[in-house]
């Protein structure tokens, strides 16, 4: 069942974003997971996801961002209340200046979740309409879960 | 004569005794009308999951527990659960039977310390005393078993750390019994009251749409109508073998929050009477599980989540084939849950605002991690 | 024991002598006082982390804090104790020496557990103050994470006894 949703999703963003748009597609433990490039992780997707009634992805479980250190990915974890779904939405996107689509307005539940990311990785959503820091202090310099901060607790004044 | 009015600024917290910890709250008025809200948050902040990175797999768990410190051991459980399903291990049946009892006591115990709180934060100062007097009586259970009060550090990768001490399945029981009784009583005490429920029934609706559409899980979800529990829709550990229910409320108020959380109690109570009945002999701990030098999981990645007393709570694990994980990101539910203030509040009174905040069941720890 | 000020009471009646011997003492006033504020301590109701939740769990029905004259109170100007139970970040820092500017002098710290003490498990993380007694005095340290309530229970006696060797005079902490 996982396969077959899994080259439903594949053919759906495909048609849109057209040929080779998904860049990976695979099953982890079972579940669909699809990475895409940042540039074909559209508003319009997202909708789609939420919105196809084979698919009604409504519930936005996670939103995970991740540095691994040549690039960055942010990964949604989606889940579909009514059909029992889940999918692994990987997006990928350079390491300088990261920007990803925003998904606040389709999904509420991605408001602090991104604003979250941001804070903490410095990956940019266009789209989000209040995206600042939220859990460190404003005047804060760095993300800390980048591989490369460092954290020297005597120049932060806390050791 | 027209009066003139203006917008007012007022400031709640970050130390405010009803916001349960450091949360702050920025509310603009216009008389007793809330306007406009921003939750500010962060100030207990302590970074666990770039800490994880640079502990072995193991050394994590204590972390987790202070994440919502009321209710460790699902913390403990998921993040472990995490790892496994990464090892791809089998978890010995004991020690299966073990998590269960003791995630549904915390569940319990957490609920009590809301329940208490809650009522607090109404006026109301005699449900948290006998609240925690309850609360006390399962820690006691839990401190037995673990050694520890709050923060267990207890399930461990591949099982449990303890086997249970010799009686403690029947001073379970005997715990199961008393506080049955004790929750009935608190309901007679409590739910009916004219005050509570004036104060409670209508006041913060939430829809069935919208708190999906906010990511709301938990007992905030199933009191706004929507049936799903993970415990049920996606049996983990061996939630498959107890007959329970999911209490569910369609009003979707802060009065069907409480509803749900005071039967999803007795709900937990039937759990812990059939566990400890169905409990076998046994090992406690997978065998590669006491090593933890030797715990490295394939390289890859899984989100892992569970159901937590106040919500769904899951676990995103990057391995990359070392000792230690390259990235864990934790899905707290209380973050989740708090963002929807920012709409609820609006258009409220002031005094509506403590038991609609209260009603969402907060933890601060989980909210900044 | 001789005690001072009872020198001249031979020349008065026997029978008087004996009752003010029973029922006089002398004292000085700071001792008076420090006997009075030890016995109605009033703290913050200041809770950071899961510290908090044991601090909670202590005022409650089986450890009972009021039974030492503790009572939670919400305001700072009330409060003559600050227990700091948890974690103390960066963000959280000023707004705690906010609240300790705010209360009135004779005040009193006690850091409860090993964040407050010196940030215990989170003593590498990027956001957290190694130690309130950065920013604070502290009195007492309670160790423990958290700190039972009756390892709290103990931390207040401690401070009691502080104060009532400060008043007399005496050091307490030796440097």
């Amino acid at each position: 069942m996982s396969q077959e949703l899994l080259e439903r999703i594949v053919s759906r963003i495909e048609n849109i974003q057209g040929e080779g748009a998904v860049l990976e597609a695979s099953l982890n433990f079972s579940k669909p997971m699809i990475t895409l490039d940042t540039s074909n992780w559209t508003p319009q997707i997202a909708q789609l996801l939420h919105d196809d009634p084979e698919l009604k992805f409504n519930f936005l479980s996670c939103l995970t961002g991740m540095d691994y250190e040549e690039h960055m990915e942010v990964i949604y974890n989606f889940h579909s209340i009514p059909h029992n779904y889940y999918l692994y939405v990987k997006v990928k996107t350079a390491r300088e200046k990261p920007t990803v689509h925003s998904v606040q307005p389709i999904w509420k539940t991605a408001d602090w979740l991104e604003r979250e990311t941001y804070d903490l990785l410095g990956i940019e959503f266009p789209g989000h309409y209040n995206l600042k820091r939220i859990l460190l202090p404003d005047d804060w310099e760095g993300h800390p879960l980048r591989k490369d901060y460092v954290t020297d607790k005597k120049a932060l004044g806390l050791d | 004569m027209s009066i003139r009015t203006e917008q007012m600024t007022l400031n709640m917290g970050p130390q405010h005794p009803s916001t349960h910890g450091v949360f702050r709250l920025v509310l603009t008025i216009e008389g007793e009308t809330i306007k406009h809200a921003e939750p500010v948050i962060g100030y207990l902040h302590r970074g666990s999951e770039k800490l994880a990175e640079g502990l072995l797999y193991t050394q994590f768990i204590p972390y987790t527990d202070r994440l919502d410190y009321l209710n460790a051991m699902t913390n403990n459980y998921i993040y472990c659960a995490g790892v496994e399903e990464l090892l791809e291990w089998e978890i010995p049946e004991r020690a299966e039977y073990l998590r269960v009892l003791v995630m549904e006591l915390n569940r319990i115990a957490s609920h009590l310390v809301w329940w208490g709180t809650f009522m607090l934060d109404l006026g109301a100062l005699s449900p948290f005393l006998y609240a925690f007097r309850d609360r006390d009586l399962i820690l006691d259970r839990l401190n037995e078993i673990s050694g520890a009060r709050m923060t267990f550090n207890y399930v461990r990768i591949g099982g449990v750390k303890w086997d249970a001490p010799d009686g403690w399945i029947e001073r379970v029981k005997e715990t199961v019994k008393e506080v049955r009784e004790n929750i009935k009583e608190y309901d007679t005490l409590v739910t009916g009251n004219e005050i509570f429920q004036a104060r409670t029934i209508g006041v913060g609706k939430i829809s069935q749409k919208e708190a999906i559409n906010w990511g709301l899980s938990g007992p905030i979800a199933r009191g706004s109508g929507i049936r799903f529990d993970l415990r049920k829709e996606e049996p983990y550990s061996i939630y498959d073998r107890f007959d329970f229910d999911i209490p569910t409320f369609q009003e979707g108020d802060v009065y069907a929050r409480y509803k749900t959380r005071i039967a999803e109690m007795h709900e937990s109570l039937k759990i812990i009477e059939q566990a400890c009945e169905q409990i076998p002999e046994g090992e406690i701990i997978h065998k590669k599980g006491k090593r933890i030098m030797m715990i490295k999981p394939p390289a890859g990645e899984v989100y892992k989540r569970c159901e937590a007393s106040k919500g769904e709570i899951g676990v995103y694990i990057v391995s990359n084939g070392k000792t230690q994980p390259y990235r864990v990101k934790l899905r707290r539910p209380s973050f989740v849950n708090v963002q929807i203030l920012q709409e609820l509040l609006i258009d409220e009174p002031i005094a509506n605002l403590v038991a609609i905040f209260g009603s969402l069941d907060v933890v601060l720890g989980e909210v900044d991690a | 024991m001789e005690l001072k000020g009872f020198q001249d009471l031979e020349k008065y009646d026997p029978r008087l002598a004996e009752d003010l011997k029973r029922n006089v003492f002398f004292t000085k006033v700071e001792q008076v006082k420090a006997w009075a504020r030890t016995r109605s301590l009033w703290p913050l109701t200041f809770g950071l982390a899961c510290c908090a939740i044991e601090m909670m769990g202590t005022g409650a029905a089986r450890y009972d804090f009021d039974r030492f004259g503790v009572i939670f109170r919400a305001s700072p100007r009330h409060a003559d104790l600050m227990i700091v139970a948890g974690t103390v970040t960066a963000k959280m820092a000023p707004v705690l020496r906010q609240l300790y500017d705010q209360m009135p002098e004779p005040k009193w710290v006690i850091a409860m557990g090993s964040c407050a003490t010196c940030g215990g498990p989170y003593k590498d993380a990027y956001s957290v103050l190694n130690g309130v007694d950065k920013i604070v005095p502290v009195d007492v340290y309670v160790p423990g994470c958290p700190p039972t309530p009756p390892a709290l229970l103990d931390g207040v006696e401690l401070l009691r006894k502080k104060i009532r060797q400060e008043a007399a005079g005496e050091q307490v902490v030796k440097k």
